[in-house]
Order: C-alpha cells, then sequence, then structure tokens
C-alpha cells in the first residue's frame, strides 16, 4: 500500500499517544495498536520503510515504538 | 404492557392482554388499592383509573376518547359509571379508583345516559358504514353496537359537518373531518406520543375541528409519524393502503429494518400482501410509536426497481446476463477461485452491511474467515461507529452503548453531542422530548441548531455549545477540565470502580491550563463561561446521561472522543445505573449487530481478536478448518490495495460503498480495478454499477432473522411473504460457501443463531425460541442473566476496572484557507435512510426529493447567493453541485449538507482523511468553497451518463428519471 498513506495513519496513532508521559507506555500502545489493527502487509510497508529509508516523514515516537517492538 | 405483580401478601398477578385497549395507561405504584365492580373485587395499583380496573377484572366499559397510550380527557361522556354514595355519573377514565368503593358500571339510568350520547354523535356523522374504510375497525360502530343504539331522533336536515372537505395532502394517510368525533386522541397524540404539537382542537361546541394549524397536513409542522392515524378511534384519520386493500386478516410481529432504534411492528397482512404497519405497544424500544419511515416507508420491496434474477457479465461495459440461480453462484465461485490461484488467498475479501440481519452477517464473515481463508471481512460500521466499538471496548470493556432507551425517563440532565434523535432517531427523540418536557435538563453540543435546540414545541437546550466541527476533543477536555479543577469528580466512584492510576494520568491531563475552556475557546469557538456553566450541570444535575452519534465518530479524533466522553461519564459516577451511561445512538437498524457478529477484520463474533489462541481454537474446533491469525484488511485498505492492483475481488452483502464511503472517485476507481465484484443487493445500487455478479437479494419482510439496536436489543424479523427473488439472503451465502466446496448444514435462520450462540459468550441464552417468548432480548444473554441485560456496568465494568485514557485534542489537518475558506459537515433527515435507496423509492420523497446545501446568510450575501441557486461546492477531492437552502441554523463559515442521493455526489468531497484509531471517515469536516453556477458539475455530467448507460445495460431495468437537471 502506499508508503505515504500508511505514514500518515502511523503518525495520527503516534498523536494519540503523544500525550503519554511514559516514553515506554506510548511506544508499546503504538505498537499494540499497530499488531492489533493492521494487516501484516501493512505492518511488512511500514517495517520496511522504517528499515530501508530510516522511517522519513514517521514521528520519532512512532519510529522507534516500530524498532523496538515490530522490527 | 407487563403483568402485574402483587406483593408478596396478595401473590396472585394481574395479567395483560396484549390485544386489549385498556382505556389510560397503566400505572405503577407501591400501594395497592381495592375495589369492587360490579360485584368483583379487584386490586390494582394507586393511581388507576377505575376504567383500567374494570378492564383489568374483565368488565369492558364502553369508550370513546380514552385509549391506554394517551392520558385521559374525559370529553366523550360514554365511560360514565355509577358509584356508591356519590352523587352523578363521573367519567371513568378520569376517576381514579380509592378505597372500598362500589362502582355499578351497567344500570338503566347509565345504558339510557350512553344511548343519548350516542345518538348526538351519529346524528352529525355520516351512515356510509358498510362502505367506510374503517368497517370492522372503528370504535364508533362497535360503541354503537355495545350501547344499543337503535334509532336516531334527530334528522341530518340541521347543520352538520357532513360536507367537510377530505385533506389527502399526505401521501400515506388521509383526513376527512366529516367522520370527526373531536375526541381529540389525534391531538394528544401528536403531544404526548410524537411530541410535535401539529394538531389543536379550534373553536368550540358545535364549531370545534381538529386542525393542522390552519394548513394541511403537508404543510404543517406535521412528520407522518402516524401516531395520530393509529390513534383515530373512526375512520377520520385512514392510512391510504387500508382504504385501497381493506381490512387486514392476519398480522406477523416484525421489526423495521430502517434505523438504529429498532421499533417493534405488527404486519398487518391480507394474503401475502401487507396492508399496514403497526407499531407493536409490547416493543421494547418503541411501545406502540414509529416514525414516518418504518410505518409508511415499506414500498420499496415491492418497487420496480427492484431485480429479482441473478445477472453476470465480464465486464462492467458489457449488457448484464440474466441467469438462474446455479449458474450465477457457480461463476462467482470460479471467479473467486481463480483469482485467489492467481493472485494469491488474500485477493479477495467481502463487506457486510448494518442492514443485513445478524444471521446474514455471521454467515458471510464465516464464509470469508473460513472458505476465502482470510480475515478481510468489514461492515459499514467503519464508516459510522467503529470509533464507538474502539472506544468502549478500550475504557468500559464493552462494544456497545450501556442502557435502554427507557433509561432516559430517569436521566436529569442530558447531554447530546454529535447527534440529531429528532431526525434520526425519531422514535427515541420523542422519549427525550418527553422526559425534556418533564423537566430535564438538556446541553446540546452541535455545530448546528438542531431541533433540539429550540425548534421543538416545550423543550428549550439550556445550553447549546455551538462547537467548530472537528473540535469535539478540545469540548471534551474543557468540559473534563471544569469537573476535574472544580472538584466535581465522583471519587468514591472511580476509587471503587475504575483504575485509580490511569484516572491520576487522566486527571493531571486535563487540569492542565491548556486544556482550560479559556484556553480552548480559540479552537472550539465556544465562549468559555458556557462551558463551565454546562460542565456544572452536567456533574452535578443529578442523573448525567451522554446521547451521542456520528457527529462524535466520524472525525479524525472520532476514537478520540469517545474515550472523552467515557471518561467523563466515570468521572463524574455516571455509568451503570439507570438514567446514565454512554449511548451511542446506532444510525443504521443493524449497526450493532453487524458488529456484534464478527463483521470487523480484527474480531470474531463477540468481539473477540483474531490473535485470541482461545477463541480462535474454538471456531476453529466448530468450522472446522485453520483460521488466520492476521487481521484483515479494512474497507479503505482494500480499496487502496485494490487502485494498486493487488486486491481483485470483492463480496459486498448489501452494501453500497460507491454511494456511501468517502472520495467516490477513488472508491469508483478501485472497484473498476477489480476483476469480480459480487453485489447482493434489492437494487442495482451504486456499486452493483461496477459489478461483475449480481446476486438479488430479499427485503426484510421476506425473510426471517434478527437485528440488534442500539440499545443491545435483538429483535426478531419474521418472513411475512415469500422472498420475491427466490432465496432468503444467507441462503445466498451459503450457496455461494457450498459452490466454493465448504456446504454449510443450516435449514433455517434459528440454526444460525444457534451456532452464534454456541460461539459467543455473551449470546449464550438466546434462540429463536427465546425470543418468540420474551419479543425481545438485550444481550449479554447467559447462564447468569437468562433474560438478558438491561443496563450495563452495574457492579462493575465488562473489563473489571474502568479505564481512563489521556485525550488530547489534536487538529484535523483538513484545514480551511484562503481557497478552501468554509466547513462542510453532513448529517441527515427524518424522511430518508442513509444512502436512499430504500426511501428514495417510498412517497417519502414528497418530503426530501434532492440533497440541499445549508448555508447562513452572512457567507451567501458575501458570494452573492441566494435562496434556491445552484451551487458549486469544491473541496481537495472534488467538486459537486448542490441547490442552496440559506438558515441561521448553521454558523458562519459552516455548511451543511445530506448524502441521500446519489447524484448529488456528497462524497465526492469529503476527503480520505480518517480516525487514527479506526480509519472512520471524517464525513464531518471538509474544508470548501461554495461559489454560484448554472450548471451541474463535470462529475455529476459523467455519473449521469454512467448511471443511465449502466441502468441500461440491465435490460430490465426503467430508465431513471433525471433529478438533477
Ligand atoms: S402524523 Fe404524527 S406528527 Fe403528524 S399530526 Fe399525526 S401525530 Fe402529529
Ligand atoms: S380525527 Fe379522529 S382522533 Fe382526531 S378528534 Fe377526530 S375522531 Fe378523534
Ligand atoms: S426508522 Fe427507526 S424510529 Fe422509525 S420506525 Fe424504524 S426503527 Fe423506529
Ligand atoms: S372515554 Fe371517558 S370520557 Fe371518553
Amino acid at each position: 500500500m502506499q508508503t505515504e498513506k500508511l505514514i500518515t495513519m502511523a503518525n495520527q496513532i503516534g498523536d494519540f499517544f503523544e500525550a503519554y508521559p511514559n516514553d515506554q507506555e506510548a511506544m508499546q500502545g503504538i505498537a499494540n495498536h499497530l499488531h492489533s489493527f493492521w494487516n501484516s502487509v501493512m505492518i511488512q510497508s511500514i517495517v520496511g520503510h522504517v528499515q530501508q529509508h530510516q522511517g522519513k516523514g514517521l514521528h520519532p515516537r512512532v519510529i522507534d515504538a516500530i524498532k523496538q517492538h515490530l522490527a | 404492557m407487563d403483568d402485574i405483580k402483587y406483593t408478596v401478601a396478595k401473590p396472585n398477578v394481574l395479567k395483560y392482554d396484549t390485544e386489549k385497549d385498556y382505556g389510560t395507561p397503566k400505572k405503577d405504584s407501591e400501594v395497592l388499592v381495592t375495589l369492587n365492580i360490579d360485584g368483583v373485587e379487584v386490586t390494582v395499583p394507586e393511581g388507576t383509573s377505575i376504567m383500567h380496573a374494570a378492564q383489568l377484572s374483565g368488565v369492558t366499559v364502553p369508550k370513546l376518547c380514552a385509549t391506554d397510550s394517551l392520558e385521559p380527557f374525559g370529553s366523550c361522556r360514554l365511560c360514565l359509571v355509577e358509584i356508591e354514595g356519590r352523587r352523578g355519573m363521573p367519567a371513568s377514565c378520569t376517576t381514579l379508583v380509592a378505597e372500598g368503593i362500589k362502582v355499578k358500571t351497567q344500570t338503566k339510568a347509565l345504558a339510557d345516559t350512553r344511548r343519548g350520547v350516542m345518538e348526538l354523535y351519529i346524528s352529525d356523522h355520516p351512515l356510509d358504514c358498510l362502505t367506510c374504510s374503517a368497517n370492522g375497525d372503528c370504535e364508533l360502530q362497535d360503541m354503537a353496537g355495545a350501547v344499543g343504539l337503535r334509532e336516531v331522533r334527530y334528522g341530518y336536515e340541521g347543520e352538520n359537518h357532513l360536507k367537510a372537505e377530505k385533506d389527502e395532502s399526505n401521501p400515506y394517510f388521509t383526513f376527512d373531518p366529516s367522520k370527526c368525533i373531536v375526541c381529540s386522541r389525534c391531538v394528544r397524540a401528536c403531544e404526548e406520543t410524537q411530541g410535535t404539537f401539529a394538531l389543536t382542537i379550534q373553536g368550540r361546541g358545535f364549531e370545534s375541528k381538529v386542525s393542522a394549524g390552519n394548513k394541511d397536513f403537508m404543510d404543517s409542522e406535521c412528520v407522518s409519524c402516524g401516531a395520530c392515524v393509529q390513534a383515530c378511534p373512526t375512520a377520520t384519520l385512514m392510512e391510504k393502503t387500508v382504504i385501497e386493500a381493506g381490512t387486514p386478516e392476519h398480522k406477523v410481529t416484525t421489526t423495521c429494518a430502517y434505523c438504529g432504534v429498532g421499533c417493534s411492528f405488527d404486519a398487518e397482512m391480507k394474503g401475502d400482501e401487507v396492508v399496514r404497519m403497526t407499531p407493536n405497544k409490547e416493543g421494547g424500544a418503541n411501545h406502540g410509536h414509529s416514525c414516518v419511515k418504518g410505518r409508511f416507508a415499506w414500498g420499496y420491496a415491492t418497487h420496480q426497481d427492484r431485480i429479482t434474477t441473478p445477472m453476470i457479465r465480464k465486464s462492467i461495459h458489457d449488457e448484464w446476463q440474466q441467469v438462474g440461480w446455479d449458474e450465477a453462484i457457480q461463476y462467482a465461485a470460479s471467479e473467486i477461485k481463480r483469482i485467489q490461484t492467481k493472485y494469491g488467498k488474500d485477493a479477495v475479501g467481502g463487506i457486510t452491511s448494518s442492514r443485513c440481519t445478524n444471521e446474514e452477517v455471521y454467515v458471510t464473515q464465516k464464509l470469508i474467515r473460513a472458505v476465502f481463508g482470510n480475515n478481510n471481512v468489514d461492515t459499514c460500521a467503519r464508516v459510522c461507529h467503529s470509533p464507538t466499538g474502539y472506544g468502549l471496548k478500550q475504557t468500559l470493556g464493552e462494544s456497545a452503548g450501556t442502557q435502554t432507551f427507557d433509561s432516559v425517563m430517569q436521566s436529569d440532565v442530558i447531554l447530546v453531542i454529535g447527534c440529531n434523535p429528532t431526525d434520526a432517531h425519531p422514535v427515541f427523540g420523542s422519549q427525550m422530548k418527553r422526559r425534556l418536557r418533564e423537566g430535564a435538563k438538556l446541553i446540546v453540543a452541535d455545530p448546528r441548531a438542531i431541533d433540539l435546540v429550540e425548534n421543538s414545541p416545550h423543550v428549550r437546550a439550556d445550553y447549546h455549545l455551538n462547537l467548530r466541527p472537528g473540535t469535539n476533543v478540545a469540548l471534551l477536555s474543557a468540559l473534563s477540565h471544569v469537573v476535574v479543577t472544580e472538584g466535581l469528580v465522583k471519587e468514591e466512584f472511580v476509587k471503587a470502580r475504575c483504575e485509580w492510576d490511569s484516572f491520576v494520568l487522566w486527571r493531571d491531563f486535563v487540569a492542565k491550563p491548556e486544556n482550560s475552556p479559556e484556553a480552548l475557546e480559540k479552537d472550539s469557538g465556544v465562549s468559555a463561561e458556557k462551558i463551565r456553566e454546562a460542565a456544572r450541570l452536567f456533574a452535578t444535575g443529578g442523573n448525567a446521561a451522554i446521547y451521542y452519534g456520528l457527529g462524535v465518530t466520524e472525525h479524525s479524533q472520532g476514537s478520540t472522543a469517545v474515550m472523552a466522553i467515557a471518561n467523563l461519564a466515570m468521572a463524574t459516577g455516571n455509568v451503570g445505573r439507570e438514567g446514565v451511561g454512554v449511548n451511542p445512538l446506532r444510525g443504521q437498524n443493524n449497526v450493532q449487530g453487524s458488529c456484534d457478529m464478527g463483521s470487523m477484520p480484527h474480531e470474531f463474533p463477540g468481539y473477540r481478536h483474531v490473535n485470541d489462541n482461545e477463541a480462535r481454537a474454538e471456531f476453529e474446533a466448530a468450522w472446522g478448518v485453520e483460521l488466520s491469525i492476521d487481521p484483515g484488511l479494512r474497507i479503505p485498505n482494500m480499496l487502496d490495495l485494490a487502485a494498486e492492483g493487488s486486491f481483485k475481488a470483492l463480496y459486498c452483502v448489501g452494501e453500497d460503498i460507491a454511494q456511501s464511503d468517502p472520495d467516490t472517485t477513488h472508491v469508483t476507481h478501485a472497484l473498476e480495478s477489480m476483476e469480480c465484484v459480487i453485489v447482493q443487493d434489492l437494487f442495482l445500487n451504486e456499486t452493483a454499477m461496477f459489478a461483475h455478479v449480481f446476486f438479488p437479494g430479499a427485503s426484510f419482510l421476506e425473510k426471517n432473522g434478527t437485528f440488534t439496536n442500539a440499545e443491545r436489543r435483538i429483535s426478531p424479523v419474521r418472513k411475512v411473504m415469500a422472498p420475491k427473488n427466490g432465496m432468503e439472503d444467507w441462503e445466498i451465502t451459503a450457496k455461494l460457501s457450498e459452490a466454493l466446496g465448504y456446504p454449510m448444514q443450516y435449514g433455517h435462520a434459528s440454526d444460525i443463531m444457534d451456532e452464534i450462540a454456541a460461539l459467543t459468550p455473551t449470546f449464550k441464552g438466546v434462540s429463536f425460541k427465546k425470543l418468540d417468548e420474551l419479543g425481545s432480548i438485550q444481550w449479554p444473554c447467559n447462564d447468569e442473566s437468562p433474560i438478558g441485560t438491561p443496563t450495563m456496568h452495574v457492579d462493575e465494568f465488562v473489563r473489571g476496572k474502568g479505564k481512563f485514557f489521556i485525550t488530547q485534542y489534536v487538529p484535523t489537518t483538513e484545514k480551511v484557507n484562503g481557497k478552501y475558506p468554509l466547513i462542510l459537515t453532513t448529517g441527515r433527515i427524518l424522511s430518508q435512510y442513509n444512502v436512499g435507496a430504500q426511501s428514495r423509492r417510498t412517497q417519502n420523497v414528497a418530503w426530501h426529493h434532492e440533497d440541499l446545501v445549508e448555508m447562513h446568510p452572512h457567507d451567501a450575501e458575501e458570494r452573492a447567493i441566494q435562496e434556491g441557486d445552484w451551487v458549486g461546492v469544491a473541496s481537495r477531492s472534488g467538486e459537486t453541485v448542490l441547490r442552496v437552502k440559506i438558515t441561521e441554523r448553521v454558523q458562519p463559515g459552516v455548511v451543511y449538507t445530506t448524502f441521500h442521493h446519489p447524484e448529488s455526489g456528497a462524497n465526492v468531497i469529503t476527503t480520505d482523511n480518517s480516525d487514527w484509531a479506526t480509519n472512520c471517515p471524517e464525513y464531518k469536516v471538509t474544508a470548501v468553497q461554495v461559489k454560484k453556477v448554472n450548471q451541474v458539475s463535470d462529475w455529476q455530467k459523467e455519473y449521469k451518463a454512467f448511471s443511465e448507460s449502466q441502468i441500461e445495460l440491465t435490460g430490465v431495468l426503467p430508465a431513471k428519471p433525471a433529478v438533477v437537471e
């Protein structure tokens, strides 16, 4: 799927967890959400984007969440 | 009416007979009163009328102006009785029971007086009983018989009303004043039952007559709910279908297929033809009331546009070929197999609809999970209430509303946010208005002045928080801020019932100065003072209930707003009893049910995640196949992948994504890119124009099943006529499954429900047999609650402790600028339903034959736009042309439209922005520019040409009358 769209969607998820003061909790939240609701094709695309393009366009916390929990 | 159960001291039960009219409403009281009626002792609750008590004891008192759905009025003087030791003849409908009194309902003097009363009525009434439409169903006729009227001494020579003119303006019923006995039942029905106050009795004495505000019904305030028609004891107000067809001879109880109120109806039949639909007094959701759609707008089931023969074609530019069922099913199955072989198992999927029964949704998701072998199943709740499912599951633990509709009668403060009950959930709207007239306080949070704000008689919002579209979360944060910082939190409740840590996090978050009403004023546009006052009222005004709808969910922060609502309810202790709660008003009839039945790509029936090993193992064992652990694609994901070329086939049951989903151009491009689109529907809907296989579906009158309404109430849908297409919808799905090598062994829809009950803990106790016994059941229904659960989370939240979530306001990226300076928001109106495929094919078009765009006079003036002008509405996605209606209901800077007609192309302009958690589209906020134009948009021209050519390709459908000129 167009990476552009996935980036927007992932960043929106990141925005929700942005207000969580605890970094670990927020990253866990982002990763859980992706894992529970995204189809594996979409997860693979976004993980691929993080691995190959340093997650360009993704918010830092989202990149970290993907690196820590999904990659 | 439920039976009255006496206390232990008097263990007998007074039985209610559903067919009987008790004359006055049932009263509830702990105090019991015993009296003697015609020599028989009877014990009833205090406050009961003598008439009602008499009926309960088996004695029928003649009556005309009384009926048990309305408060008594005491005008006809037919129900007179004698009471020992009291003078005169009091009316039994307005006289209450008293301990020890002795009542006589039949004496010579009473009989003479009643006969005299009847004689007067009949002397001014046409004597055409034999040819009257109410013949056999007329209380005046019955009463003339009951009182033994044998002659009428007054001639017709004097003044009378026999020449009064008929009003036939309403498409569904007539008003024939010559037959009116001025009993005012209609007036009271319009006030008490419907709450519209359209009718009055004008004049006095002989001059008095019923008037719809001195206008004909169609031009009056009347909303055509039909309550007056039902209440009228004579042929004065009469359904046109009864006038045409005569009185019905049998009836079947079923459930309305329109909105999420889920009204129960008696389909009154003559053979296999419906003569009228009468709302069922026993209906748990509607108690005998209905709206114009359910009562009158069912003619679509026999509309000439219905397709009843299966059709197939190779390309969407080919002519359709009419084929038999076997051929159509085989063709569809072979295409799915071919595509899966060529492009992989995951290249196919399906969509169910909230218009399907639970059983249909269940078999469709089963087909996709067990036979297609993936979880690519989604439902139209994706585009409406998916944030509700997500948000309430996270916070409270169950993806459903917490209350019954009746709970509103215990509410002291009602917060209505992003919903418009009087238009979209009319019967519940009437009930809410009843409670508001009794004095409950009302807070409305809506960009637009909906009718409840100040356009409903005797109802007025205490606060109208007219926020900017897209700022619900900011508003909810500000309300919460006031609750937290002014010490209005119900700490005992939170301590006992919620996760304390999550509360502390939330409390500290909303208490921040940036979440104060003052700080958020610039975002929401609502004055801080108003928000503070509303928050205080909500937190301290007694039982506070929140009702919300798509104005909350259809935003980029839809899920956040749902969670913010749950936070607010928990913090103020407003969950877990009558009168409070979090109440999502569902749009379509079976939104709740279709979600319950596992139509979302990540969960099985009963909201169990596909990666929950225990749940998956249960389904694998029952279905005998291995199931995928991977959450499937959602509708927008399917469409994106289709447009990119990797998603190739779609089985679309009862849903019309080409009209209802956002960014139409993208949707139709995706549909065109697929190799096999299978549509199952009553009509050649917009999506079917892009289909390769068309399975004709059955209407709700032609099949068995269940719908689940917004209060989790499972109600039976019953077949009243044979399906014109030859099969019920679940049978079609089962046949497709069989053709794909997986036979489904069901003999009847009830077998499907048995399987659902066996696999879904919250449905464990549900069966068709129990539904027949109880009428309807609110899930959870299991060993602990064998007859269902009206109020949820009573002692404990479903997830154990309630969980607070931090709900940071994130403005939508859809922003106004110089090029698109206005915000477009969308909604619906009473007479039409969703994409309108059904309601547009009824006479409801008399009220709404085109979608209009509402604009504030200030914005109109700036653009030199006048009422009724054609205007182009352009967004970043596209442009369409609509007619304009200038009104102060919308605020400056905001325009509003409905989306009931495909040629309006409302979704040509909506964007692909969506909710962060569920991808529910942001229908409610689109930046647009509006300009005066003199011709339709390019999209509309193309649409018109395309849809005309598609209709021609069927070879069977009549050409469509052009609506947009
Ligand atoms: S149809 Fe309904 S709204 Fe219209 S007059 Fe009758 S009761 Fe009132
Ligand atoms: S129209 Fe019917 S209900 Fe109304 S006053 Fe006349 S007879 Fe009674
Ligand atoms: S459309 Fe809704 S309110 Fe109207 S009759 Fe049907 S279920 Fe009831
Ligand atoms: S029924 Fe009692 S006065 Fe009419």
